[in-house]
């Protein structure tokens, strides 16, 4: 177990730079997920930490020590591939055995290393099988098992669910998370699935452009996203987005949008309070719009979409279109007249030009 | 929708060509192997397609250890093991090196990997012949020409672009992150290849080992240029027997001694008939 700090990090392939500039901390024991989508670093910062892409700036420490020139073997660390990369000629046995055999680890002490690696994960009726004779949640814990076995100081995952079908995704999820809470391991895990990512982090770093948008907990990066690409990136169905302008009429602050004028009291910006006549861009998550027949705003119902325990309405209010998270079973009727309610307490604003929280 | 017959019209042309291939690729096979087995009286008669009055192995014996290679009566035997002890330890050094260098181009990016990768495949396509004398030039000086080290050295060189080519394509196509995996395990350039690459190479060593086989075994120019009097491979004895001026010509021992020369490649065709041809398929330039 470690930490691991990345600093002013960068790697560039061709003359694109896939990571710029980089910070990040990684507390010892934490399971810190990377999120982005495809072609934003996250799994190139991923292998640069396993050592098997080079930097081309910045360092890396792990557990406070420089490893930015570290090979593979020197770092120690675990790694879980998309295809698990079991090794199918060996039996489980062997392939937990290979890391401590290629370090010259003594082969009493291997035996004794892989029964309990075997015990911890549930391996030992399958150590003489091959891969090929495994299920998909037997070849993930073999693969963790590699790790584990050699004591691998922090363990990468990359996108190591994104193969598997919905059923076995969210069984092998959860098997991974109490895997962590048994272990108390460092995980980074690197995904472009915000699902997995909720579920699974103890702290999230969203990953656009080869820099961190936001680092925090599943729950800040979700009610406080930092700018527009991360309130936008996380979140099914995705947040409404529409542009409109702050007013202030007797000490109180008003948002111009769509016809609507949304009370502002709760928000907190980040920086100078909010001024008069400001255009801003105003993200509302789906589930905070609430349909009532005692709403203030009403709109008109163009089309639902039921998803079995809940729907998405989309609503026309003003020339905009909405879409309202429902719990309701009944759904209104498409062309009717709907009325709505706006929890104000769930905005955030972005700034106009660079997406940034306001 | 009817089921399309087994037997119609289309069918009996596909077997007719198939039946007269055969005949005319098997009909100088049986020629041989009939007049291998007829004493020469009955081969003056000239029947060339008639069954022997008399079943005879004597010619076999002859050619085997008796008849004339050039000045020595001794057969063919002596080029037997001539071409055991050539194939042998070609087939095995070439393999070794071709699958080290393939493994090595596929995985570990050396500084001019490409550039050797292409010059391999340029000497792929240069003729034999061609460097012939610029080969005796050079291995001359080093006491290499006319031995069974030069020999077998001259093979391995030979075959090091195809042998290189058919496992860097097979190692290429395995799964990157195996290797990767490997890496973050601990396991250094060596420990990759013998325990993880080879157990996954099986299929491709076998083939290999055929190619190399026959086509060592086959050779006839580079055995007479470089292995020397003492190492003359079956081929060339071959050829020194049914060459041979003086006295009658033995056509019974020829064809016996022609037959014991292509036993073992055609042995290692008919046995592995499926292997060579994912062999020739493996040869073909792909990844």
């Amino acid at each position: 177990m470690a930490s691991v700090t990345v600093r002013n990090f960068s790697v560039t392939l061709g003359a694109q730079p896939v990571i710029d500039a980089l910070d990040l901390d990684v507390a010892d024991g934490e399971f810190l997920v990377l999120l982005g989508p495809s072609g934003c670093g996250k799994s190139t910062l991923l292998n640069a930490m396993a050592g098997l892409v080079d930097t081309s700036g910045g360092r890396i420490e792990i557990d406070g020590v420089d490893a930015t020139w570290a090979t593979p073997r020197e770092r120690n660390i675990g790694m879980v591939f998309q295809s698990y990369a079991l090794y199918p000629t060996m039996s489980v046995a062997g392939n937990l055995s290979f890391g401590l055999r290629a370090r010259g680890v003594p082969r009493a002490e291997v035996q004794q290393r892989v029964q309990r690696a075997a015990a911890l994960l549930q391996l030992e009726p399958l150590l003489s099988r091959k891969p090929s004779q495994l299920s998909g949640g037997q070849r993930q814990r073999v693969a963790i098992g590699r790790a584990l076995v050699r004591d691998a100081r922090v363990f990468l995952f990359d996108e190591p669910l994104s193969n598997l079908d919905a059923n076995l995704r969210a069984s092998l999820r959860r098997e991974l998370k109490l895997l962590h809470q048994r272990l108390g391991s460092t995980m980074i895990y690197v995904t472009h699935d915000q699902v997995e990512a909720l579920t699974l982090a103890t702290r999230i770093a969203v990953l656009y452009n080869g820099r961190i948008q936001q680092l925090g907990t599943p729950t800040e990066v979700y009610d406080r996203p930092a700018n527009r690409f991360v309130a936008s990136f996380i979140g099914a169905p995705p947040m409404n987005f529409l542009e409109g302008r702050v007013s202030i009429t007797q000490g109180l602050r008003r948002f111009s949008v769509a016809g609507l004028e949304l009370d502002l009291g709760h928000y907190r910006p980040d920086a100078d309070p909010l001024a008069e006549g400001e255009t801003l861009e105003l993200g509302v998550r789906p589930e905070h719009l609430r349909l009532c027949d005692d709403g203030t705003h009403e709109a008109e119902v163009t089309l639902t979409e039921p998803m079995g325990n809940s729907s998405i309405i989309w609503l026309r209010c003003g020339g905009a279109q909405w879409a309202a998270l429902a719990a309701q079973q009944s759904l209104p009727r498409v062309g009717s007249s709907a009325r709505f309610e706006i929890d104000t307490t769930g905005l955030t604003l972005f700034r106009v030009g660079d997406g940034t929280r306001r | 929708m009817t089921r399309r017959g087994h037997r119609d019209p289309a069918w009996w042309g596909l077997a007719a060509l198939a039946l007269s291939a055969a005949a005319f690729f098997l009909l100088p096979l049986y020629v041989m192997a009939i007049t291998s087995l007829k004493p020469m009286e009955e081969i003056r008669l000239g029947h060339l397609f008639a069954w022997p009055t008399q079943l005879s192995l004597d010619a076999w014996r002859a050619a085997w250890s008796g008849a004339c290679t050039g000045v020595a009566c001794e057969g063919i035997r002596g080029g037997f093991w001539n071409s055991v002890s050539i194939v042998l330890p070609s087939t095995i050094i070439a393999i070794t090196l071709g699958a080290l260098n393939g493994y090595a181009l596929a995985y570990w990016r050396a500084r001019g990997a490409a550039l050797l990768f292409g010059l391999l495949m340029i000497g792929a396509f240069i003729p034999v012949q061609v460097l012939m004398f610029p080969l005796v030039r050079m291995l001359g000086p080093l006491h290499l020409v006319g031995s069974l080290p030069g020999i077998v050295l001259v093979h391995v060189i030979f075959s090091m672009p195809i042998m290189t080519l058919i496992f860097r394509n097979h190692f290429a196509a395995l799964p990157r992150e195996l290797f990767l995996a490997a890496r973050l395990d601990g396991a250094g350039f060596l420990r990759i290849f013998v325990l993880l690459m080879l157990p996954l190479s099986v299929p491709m060593l076998v083939v290999a080992a055929i190619m190399q086989a026959t086509g060592v075994w086959n050779d006839y120019i580079l055995g007479l240029v470089f292995a020397g009097r003492e190492h003359l491979p079956m081929t060339v004895q071959l050829n020194n027997l049914v060459n041979t001026t003086t006295g009658t010509k033995l056509y019974n021992v020829d064809m016996a001694a022609t037959l014991l020369t292509s036993l073992v490649p055609l042995t290692i065709y008919v046995l592995s008939g499926r292997w060579f041809v994912r062999g020739i398929a493996a040869g073909a330039v792909r990844g």
